[in-house]
């Protein structure tokens, strides 16, 4: 055997290496679901909307529709064999409507035709006949009628906050409303089915959530799921709205295709998706606080109005997450947090990065906002003094560690002991002390807030402002079962490794990290790893990719499928050796045992001819978690992720027009797997949610009809948006719990930090008045509502 | 023979026409499977089916494919992401977009690449204009922008040359459809088939089609007319001709009006400049198109033909209500022209986003002060009425009056008497009315020299 001194290959975890599918993206050879060739005779979809926002269905008149060019067959209700519902949650969500319509944009019928013109053109023929109902558009709407999911408000309460409020020295009290948010994925929904033999079918779908597809599908079609096969190779963008969205388009195409007998397709126009599919939640969140002369607060109640849409789809652990975001970064000491699910005959609400956590948060990020301004004082102020105890020291001696008689020997000070959050989970990992100071050194943030105030003293029109905030994120699912996740991994003779996962890549980087994890476990260079579409033939019964999930989870996985290999070439190594596989070193891309070393490949081929199985699942499912969630209490999250952003913005008082001049963010991915791919979810996440907070705006019309349904009319940031001076860093301490590499998700956190932009808009609006009136600017923060909140500072009622 | 000759990727290509109205986003996808130019919003708002195209003169463009109709392209070399670089030697920018980590979901990148391979070419430096008809979700612009500066010092491929010289080889007679090489020949087409569409850059009327499924029946495409386009500007006027491309009226128009240059850069996208035209922009009679409001200020006279006949009247004039111009059968705008004047104009644009949206409320004001008192005021407004409209009251409040901070308050409450604005999604009718005064205002401000621009503030 040789000795020579071996390559180490390059290095895997750790690595900023660009994302697995980078070369095929500039290329434009990277496929997605309306790229696939697919065979002659496939048929293309559409379907026929309503535009009534509620109301009873008379007569749908489609002949026209079937008359029309290119129209092979028209399906309603009445037309589809087995179940009519393509809901991820209470089976509330017919794919084709039955008897009423509930929302404005709501699919009645479907069109089959030989062309995507041809589909869209045919499905503008029909005629509805619709006799209206009342429609409850609103939140004050759905109060007023009660209409609401699940039988009342859900409320979790600790201690006594109506008391502490009455006993504080000062009461805060409030609202703010924060719209909703279109996903706008570059690549609009889209399905493609594929009849096979036996009645089986096979789906290409652009999903978050192949398993639900299968689901969906086997259900709608009659059969079990071991007859549906779906693939997802990639998404143009997720953001949530591919997690229960895509189900209505993969149900309509197997529908379909089973019904002709020919592949189905079917991708919507964008004007389509807008008006069809479910945005961000919008919230009303009143709070009332008291608290001490530092702004500390005694005792605070939240309550959030949570407008779901028409049916439940993800509405309630939405309204869960955003109840677990109340507190944010603060240690509330009696709280109260009350959450209304308002049923409205509008798009059904769904999933968008944060998944309600940026509502709840920004609910707490505008009463810090809100008290400083009332106590005169510097809003970082208030915030770290009500921030959560920093984690315990990880010292293992010292005082208050010894133990005597089965007890500490001197108890460790009180305030030493984690706090818990209003649902009764200790937070035992807070590390924003740290960061904050770290950020505000960074940023410059005390000199910097002086300048604007300078700045602001000596400019009559223009006005800037400031605002550094921190992000405390919870990381697992809800739905405790959900965190579970498997993996299938094959080494083939030549050394080379394929590898599925259930997770699903939208652009996140997922199989990226995952080949390095795999590249890590073999000792091999990450491009001899291969992740292939995400299969639910391969990998059975997966969880969406959501959650900021898919590297905790499916890293795992994988990695477990791993080590199960490598344990069985080390012990074949051994017993070739007559030693044992403890003895077998693994390092640098080499196995030595004894003195003898071999290459990954040299060991791999040995032992196939051995006869040793080079193929393995891995499984994994997270540790520690225990939750009530109708008590609101126990441990929902593993871990959580922390963040600090501070943006400095500009606004002009004249016109309300505004720009966000400068960003700082520091935020924690623990020790990142891929800090390039890591630095990317920050960027996007931060331009995302700033986005959010200021110039996206959904608008609807008093008849419930959707009027910002095209990227003309609803505006996501564009390139001069970004922040002209846009730092971001890396924490990179490792996250103290067994996650993957020590890493930390990182997929939804980073959103949270555009609340600074707001915030620091908010700032600048105050810097227009004598201090007496708060901003309370509500979201998003159009130039309309800046110019109205400036009007309010100085005088205007 | 109805067919349209153009240079793909390199190769010539000769594609029959069925359909005149055919996007060159659908063929590039469904007939020859060029699947690379991705369709995203299907209206040239988002970027993702940009493809490269470069005309007789030799500059290439940055065009949205989904609102490009085939007959367009006729006579001209496109470009797809397949045709850029390869796995071996890919484009600068490729490479940059690789190494800057500037995709994640991958969907939007073909689109930018496009722009970013358009702008290495002519050497254009201003990214974030370049880039500001491209909209990404996923990344927050900020590595795109990074791969944009990195690239650019990168030598340009061989092929735009030799793109540059194949068109000057490439047989593109004249076809059976209506494209008409002269102004002259537009006018005995146009007289022959009065209910035609005029189809220029097809940045409106492409949504007809592609939103609106209207299937359009004569049209007439104008991109082949020579003597309609241009800017000439003599001591006594500036004539822009109709189909003048926004891109082509803000380099013109940059030394003698440099905020109406301004206003332009912010009017659509790179993308949507390069096709969209003036003529197009007064003739669609849209209330919120960006160039009118700028023209009427100046003072702009716009000329119209029918057949031999052709009448002049003032910009204004033209705009009758809601949906209707004075525009006969038969008729079309050949050119608009302005005064040459000391450039008193600012133009402000109010809207969500900065670039590429529709203004909520767009105002031009020119006005001219002698020895401190108003002497001239031309104020018109894109969004605040059915049609571009003059602020006729506030005009005649300040005429006359001191040029005072006291003339400006009172002129602002005649805005009520010139303009009863909608509520829609873009703004309230009260905002716009209170922004419309406020930019009276800031046009004060900015005439003492007081900072109003957000734009201006460096971080």
């Amino acid at each position: 055997m040789n000795l020579h001194k071996p390559t180490p290959p390059a290095a895997s975890l750790n690595t900023p290496l660009p994302h697995d599918a980078a070369a095929l993206h500039v290329a434009g050879s990277a496929r997605y679901v309306d790229d696939i060739p697919t065979p002659a005779g496939t048929l293309h979809l559409c379907f026929g909307l309503s535009e009534h926002a509620h109301g009873r269905i008379d007569a749908l008149a489609l002949d026209a529709v079937r008359a029309a060019p290119g129209v092979v067959a028209v399906l309603t209700a009445a037309d589809l064999p087995f179940a009519n519902d393509v809901s991820p949650s209470v089976h509330d969500e017919p794919l084709l409507a039955e008897g009423t319509v509930h929302y404005a944009g709501q699919p009645l019928f479907l069109v089959v035709a030989d062309s995507h013109h041809a589909a869209r053109r045919a499905a503008r023929a029909a005629t509805a006949r619709i006799t209206p109902l009342p429609a409850i558009l609103s939140i004050d709407d759905a109060l007023a009628a009660d209409a609401r999911f699940e039988d009342g408000p859900r409320i979790w309460t600790r201690g006594d906050p109506d008391t502490a409020i009455a006993a504080a020295p000062h009461v805060i009290e409030g609202a703010i409303e924060i719209g909703g948010q279109e996903h706008f994925y570059l690549e609009g929904q889209a399905a493609l089915a594929l009849p096979q033999e036996g009645g089986d079918m096979v789906v290409h779908a652009s999903s978050q959530h192949p398993t639900e597809i299968q689901h969906k599908v086997a259900d709608a079609l009659g059969v079990p799921m071991h007859a549906v096969r779906v693939e997802v190779r990639r998404m143009g963008g997720g953001f949530g709205g591919k997690e229960s969205q895509g189900n209505a388009l993969a149900v309509a195409c197997a529908v379909a295709a089973r019904a002709t007998g020919r592949p189905c397709k079917m991708r919507y126009d964008r004007d389509d998706d807008f008006i069809i599919t479910g945005k961000r939640h919008d919230f009303r969140i009143a709070y009332r606080a008291g608290v001490d002369g530092d702004g500390r607060i005694r005792g605070v109640t939240f309550t959030q109005y949570a407008r779901c849409g028409w049916a439940q789809d993800l509405s309630l652990p939405v309204a869960d997450r955003a109840m677990l975001h109340a507190d944010n970064a603060y240690f509330l000491p009696a709280v109260r947090i009350e959450s209304h699910r308002l049923r409205t005959n509008t798009q059904s609400a769904t999933a968008f990065r944060g998944f309600g956590g940026p509502q709840g948060m920004l609910g707490v990020e505008r009463l810090m906002d809100h008290i400083a301004h009332a106590l005169g004082r510097d809003p970082l102020d208030v915030r770290r003094a009500n921030y959560y105890r920093a984690a315990a020291a990880p010292a293992r001696t010292g005082p208050g560690t010894a133990q005597r008689f089965g007890g500490p020997h001197s108890p460790a000070r009180a305030d030493s002991a984690p706090q818990t959050t209003p649902y009764g989970m200790e937070v035992e990992d807070f590390i924003l002390h740290d960061m904050t100071d770290a950020l505000a050194r960074s940023s410059d943030y005390a000199a910097r807030r002086a300048r604007v105030a300078e700045w602001n003293a000596a400019n009559p029109v223009i006005k800037r402002g400031i605002a550094l905030t921190p992000v405390k994120f919870g990381i697992s699912f809800t739905l405790t079962h959900l965190n579970q996740a498997g993996a299938l991994v094959h080494v083939y003779q030549d050394g080379s490794v394929h590898l599925n996962h259930g997770g699903t890549e939208m652009g996140q980087g997922l199989f990226q990290k995952v080949a390095q994890v795999a590249a890590d476990a073999f000792g091999v260079d990450p491009a001899r790893v291969r992740i292939t579409a995400t299969d639910t033939g391969k990998v059975p019964n997966t969880s969406a990719t959501a959650a900021s999930s898919g590297a905790d989870l499916n890293g795992m996985a994988v990695r477990a499928a791993c080590d199960t290999i490598m344990d069985r070439l080390r012990a074949m190594l051994a017993e070739a050796h007559q030693s044992t596989p403890d003895a077998v070193r693994c390092a640098g891309g080499r196995f030595t045992v004894g003195t003898e070393s071999y290459s990954f490949e040299e060991v791999v081929s040995r032992a196939y001819l051995s006869r040793i199985s080079l193929s393995a699942t891995g499984y994994y499912r997270t540790p520690k978690l225990s939750w009530d969630r109708l008590r609101g209490h126990g441990r929902p999250f593993y871990y959580f992720a922390y963040g600090a952003a501070c943006s400095e913005v500009v606004i002009d008082t004249l016109t309300g027009e505004n720009r966000i001049l400068r960003a700082d963010i520091l935020h924690d991915t623990g020790t990142s797997l891929n800090p390039a791919l890591d630095i990317g979810q920050i960027e996007g996440g931060y331009v995302q949610g700033a986005g959010w907070l200021t110039m996206e705006e959904l608008v609807w019309d008093d008849r419930g009809r959707l009027r910002t349904h095209a990227p003309s009319t609803y505006k996501i940031p564009a390139a001069s948006d970004r922040p002209a001076v846009f730092n971001v860093a890396l924490w990179n301490q490792p996250n103290p719990e067994a996650t993957i590499g020590k890493s930390k998700a990182v997929g939804e956190p980073p959103l949270m930090h555009g609340i600074s932009a707001l915030l620091a808009l908010s700032d600048a609006v105050a810097a227009c008045g004598d201090g007496s009136r708060y901003p309370a600017l509500d979201a998003p923060a159009t130039p309309e509502r800046i110019l109205a909140a400036v009007a309010r500072q100085r005088g205007a009622p | 023979m109805t067919e349209v000759a153009f240079l793909l990727n390199g190769a010539p290509v000769r594609v029959p026409v069925t359909d005149p109205t055919q996007t060159v986003l659908d063929w590039l996808r469904e007939a020859r499977g060029l699947t690379g130019t991705k369709e995203g919003c299907n209206e040239g708002d988002c970027g993702a089916c940009t493809v490269m195209v470069t005309g007789p003169d030799g500059t290439p463009q940055a065009l949205n494919a989904c609102i490009l109709f085939l007959p367009q392209i006729h006579g001209r070399a496109l470009r797809t992401v397949e045709g850029v670089g390869t796995d071996a030697a890919p484009h600068p920018v490729q490479r940059a977009m690789v190494e800057h980590h500037g995709s994640q979901c991958g969907f939007c990148t073909p689109g930018f690449v496009m722009s970013m391979v358009t702008a290495h070419a002519t050497g254009a430096r201003d990214h974030d204009d370049q880039l500001a008809g491209n909209l990404c979700r996923c990344t927050g612009y900020a590595p795109i922008l990074r791969a944009a500066e990195a690239a650019a010092d990168a030598p340009v491929p061989d092929w735009v040359a030799q793109d540059r010289a194949a068109l000057a080889t490439l047989e593109a007679q004249a076809t059976d459809l209506h494209m008409p090489e002269s102004a002259d020949a537009l006018a005995a087409l146009l007289d022959a088939h009065p209910d035609a569409t005029l189809i220029a850059g097809a940045t409106d009327v492409g949504l007809w089609v592609t939103k609106g499924m209207a299937s359009l029946d004569p049209v007439i495409f104008l991109s082949r007319i020579a003597d309609l386009r241009g800017v000439s500007v003599t001591d006594t006027e500036i004539r822009i001709g109709a189909t003048t491309t926004l891109a082509a009226l803000r380099r013109a128009i940059a030394p003698l009006h440099p905020s109406f240059a301004e206003l332009i850069r912010r009017y659509g996208s790179e993308q949507v400049r390069n096709a969209a035209t003036v003529g197009g922009n007064i003739a669609n009679g849209s209330p919120i198109g960006d160039s009118p409001p700028a023209l009427i200020a100046l003072g702009a006279t716009l000329h119209l033909r029918r057949g031999d006949a052709r009448r002049a009247l003032p910009l204004e004039a033209f705009f009758l209500e809601y949906g209707k111009q004075d525009l006969a059968p038969g008729e079309f705008v050949e050119a608009v022209s302005v005064p040459r004047q000391r450039d008193r104009l600012r133009c402000y644009k109010i809207s969500k986003r900065f670039d590429q949206d529709i203004s909520a409320v767009c105002g031009c004001f020119n006005i001219t002060v002698t020895d401190g008192m108003v002497t001239a005021a031309r104020i018109a407004f894109g969004g605040m009425a059915g049609t571009p409209k003059r602020a006729a009251s506030v005009e005649s409040a300040l005429t006359g009056q001191p040029w005072s901070e006291a003339s400006i308050d009172a002129a602002a409450q005649a805005f009520a008497q010139d303009f009863t604005p909608l509520d829609d999604m873009r703004a309230s009718a009260r905002y716009r009315l209170e922004s419309a005064r406020n930019l009276l205002r800031r046009y004060w401000f900015e005439d003492q020299g007081t900072r109003v621009s957000v734009l201006e503030v460096a971080p």
